[in-house]
């Protein structure tokens, strides 16, 4: 366990020393420089650019600024080149943000997904289950932001309520029940969207895995005896095929940082998504291997702990 | 049958002659168990008909003088809904559209958008193919290594002429060229070095530094699937984004970068083929035969590999055409009067509540599109899969 432990870890820090040199490569080297952003803009003079190029390392070969870079994100002076904060704060301040979204995007995905999987699974061959499946399809392949837009026209026509940004402009002396329909109301629509691939994917899979179980010898011993069939599918069969969930638990942590980039652009939501988009844009250069960094290393956490959960639920693993 | 084989020959000559399972090809066998699968038909009916509409959406609206003109500009026409007649009085005899109609209407600047859907039908199609193309054709060639040759170790040396070419491919890129140079002179000396201690050391018994030489450290198969893992930790959507839009705006661009960071998958399904099949007896004995390694593996191993391929190759047109409509939905890839179904979104977003067409006709398009390859690649897995295949 321990030694399991142990290489693990070592073998992820030598993937993220990779991913780090990887991802600094392909910033640096795509043509372009983030001195030259803006060519046009009068107050970018000559000197103005070679100022910025000494203050940020520019003119130092590519090794040196690998060096200079990550030495500062790791003491956590790293600054965004575009307005000079600190980027650590920066990502800070959008995390939270996007953590409401995520927040109840994943309660939504887990909540109607298992119901829904194992309904279909249970009656399979069903009319339940052929409709369940189509729409699984349905929701994988649509584009989120034709299926925003949708929405958007739907909720501000038949409902009449504002849904774009985080609270409604100008809102801010109301009564607290108004503040808090409002903020709902905002919240909704880009969690649901955020939502709808995952509970596509992951009722999905939830049938299988129940129709695996549920094909297995126990549980035909189960019904033999004569168990009523609910204790058979929910006591017996569900707890088996729950196994593999436990696990995934780690695997939704890449997507705390992860924010949506088109849904936050269409909902004008200030998350994680939206200022990687505006970092991309303005090549902040800082920023973009920030964020990139902090979810290489969301992701290798994620596996780490669902070996982790795997050896700790599934007792037939043993190292 | 209850003849004696023993007794009576002739029927014996018949039996190996006519095999008694009624004999079907595998294409037969393949579309007798997939016409049971009406979503994965209609999948492939869309499939087919997207295939034809693209071909003849570029060929009448491309070339100098096209049938029906994407990029023609009619402002006093603009944003008219779908089937509506175009105001004869105001055109000029030339900006007439030609079917005499604006079948899915126009858009802000008065362009017709049905002929910019067959523009972007072309596009799109292109996008997901290509795409997926680079990515199969990597997933197959490393997923093939790993699993072919997984298990011989690479040599110290192997490690030391690679690693003294990659460092100086670095520093040659990380602007210092003449150590760059130097490291890969030496790569080259000790590759020669290793070529002729080879060469002399065949009856000699090893002394310890040439044993060290030949040292086998990781597997080839731990580094290949160790570079997927790598590949695996960056967030895909955001690592396009960033590459896109820092590489100038064209389609190519788009086409590479999508392949280039989708590949993984296939690698893993390639692989754990590869692992199962090198252990089966054909193998063996096409090993004992004496066929080279190139001939195993491509025509005996790889015909029997490829049902997941294409399986994870239909789904990945899908997810590599909802890519390129996103990215053209933010504004990067093609450069603008080239329409594409993301663009013409992404120009509608604006009049949502006064032209909903503009939404509607690219949504519904990449929705149709996306969901027929979707299913149709399900149908494919559903069948090709022996042991979801029930007997007959």
């Amino acid at each position: 366990m321990l030694s399991f432990i142990g290489r693990s870890i070592i073998q992820k820090i030598i993937t993220l020393f990779f991913v780090s040199i990887v991802s600094f490569l392909i910033i640096h080297l795509a043509p372009g420089e983030p001195s030259q952003v803006d060519p046009l803009n009068p107050k970018f003079t000559p000197e103005m650019v070679a100022r910025f190029r000494e203050a940020f390392h520019l003119d130092e070969p590519l090794y040196m600024q690998y060096l200079y870079f990550y030495r500062d994100l790791f003491t956590g002076k790293t600054i965004s080149w575009k307005d000079s904060q600190p980027v650590l704060k920066k990502i800070w301040d959008r995390f939270l943000n996007s953590l409401p979204l995520f927040i109840v995007g994943t309660i939504l995905t887990w909540t109607i997904s298992f119901p829904v999987g194992i309904r279909s699974a249970l009656f399979r061959g069903g009319i339940y289950d052929r409709s369940s499946t189509f729409f699984a399809y349905l929701l994988i392949s649509i584009p989120g932001f034709f299926f925003a837009y949708i929405l958007i026209i739907f909720v501000v026509t038949q409902f009449q309520v504002p849904v774009i940004g985080m609270e409604t402009f100008g809102i801010g002396d109301t009564a607290w029940t108004n503040r808090a329909m409002d903020r709902i109301w905002h919240l909704l629509l880009p969690s649901l969207l955020g939502a709808t691939g995952g509970i596509a994917v992951l009722s999905r899979y939830v049938r299988s895995q129940m129709l695996e179980v549920e094909g297995q010898d126990y549980v035909r011993t189960a019904k033999a005896k004569g168990l009523a069939p609910d204790q058979v599918h929910y006591k017996h069969a569900l707890r088996n095929a729950l196994l593999p969930f436990v696990t995934m638990f780690g695997l939704i942590l890449p997507g705390l940082i992860g924010g949506s980039v088109i849904i936050e652009s269409i909902f004008a939501w200030p998350g994680m998504g939206r200022m990687a988009y505006e970092a991309i844009l303005a090549r902040d250069y800082p920023v973009i291997l920030t964020i990139n960094f902090v979810s290489a290393v969301l992701v290798l956490i994620g596996t780490f702990i669902s070996d982790l959960l795997y050896l700790i639920v599934d007792p037939r693993i043993r190292l | 049958m209850d003849v004696n084989p023993h007794t009576d020959t002739d029927t014996q000559d018949y039996q190996l002659d006519e095999p008694l399972a009624p004999k079907r090809t595998r294409f037969e066998e393949f579309w007798r168990l997939f016409k049971k699968n009406r979503l994965a038909i209609a999948g492939m009916v869309f499939f087919i008909l997207f295939f034809v509409v693209a071909i003849i959406g570029l060929a009448l609206t491309s070339g100098n003088d096209p049938f029906l003109d994407p990029a023609l500009v009619r402002l006093q026409e603009k944003l008219r809904p779908p089937l509506a007649k175009p105001n004869f009085t105001m055109l000029q005899p030339d900006e007439v559209p030609t079917l005499g109609v604006y079948v899915f209407g126009t858009d802000d600047l008065g362009r017709d958008v049905f002929a910019r859907m067959l523009q972007g039908s072309w596009v799109s199609l292109t996008v997901g193919f290509v795409a997926v193309g680079i990515a199969i054709i990597i997933g197959i060639f490393l997923g093939g290594i790993a699993g072919y040759y997984g298990q011989r170790h690479i040599q110290i040396k192997q490690l030391i002429v690679g690693g003294f070419l990659a460092v100086g491919l670095l520093l040659i890129i990380f602007d210092l060229f003449w150590v760059g140079l130097v490291l890969l002179i030496c790569s080259s000396a000790c590759n020669l070095l290793s070529f002729l201690i080879k060469k002399s050391a065949d009856a000699k018994a090893k002394p310890a530094w040439k044993r060290f030489w030949y040292f086998n450290t990781i597997s080839v198969d731990t580094l290949i699937m160790r570079f997927v893992d790598i590949m695996l930790c960056f967030p895909s959507f955001f690592l396009i984004l960033t590459v896109v839009a820092l590489l100038p705006a064209s389609i190519y661009n788009i086409m590479i970068v999508i392949g280039l960071t989708s590949w993984m998958g296939t690698t893993r399904f390639v692989r754990a083929e590869f692992l199962s099949l090198r252990e089966q007896d054909f193998v063996a004995a096409a090993q004992a035969l004496g066929l080279n390694d190139y001939r195993i593996i491509f025509r005996h191993m790889m015909p029997n590999a490829v049902a997941p391929v294409l399986v994870s190759a239909t789904i990945g047109i899908a997810s590599a055409i909802l890519t390129e409509a996103g990215l053209s939905f933010l504004g990067f890839g093609v450069p603008p009067p080239y329409a594409t179904w993301g663009n013409i979104l992404s120009g509608g977003k604006g009049f949502i509540f006064d032209a909903p067409w503009l939404t509607f006709v690219p949504g519904f398009a990449i929705l149709m599109v996306v969901l027929s390859f979707n299913l149709f690649g399900e149908g494919l897995r559903d069948v090709l899969n022996p042991k979801l295949r029930e007997r007959n």
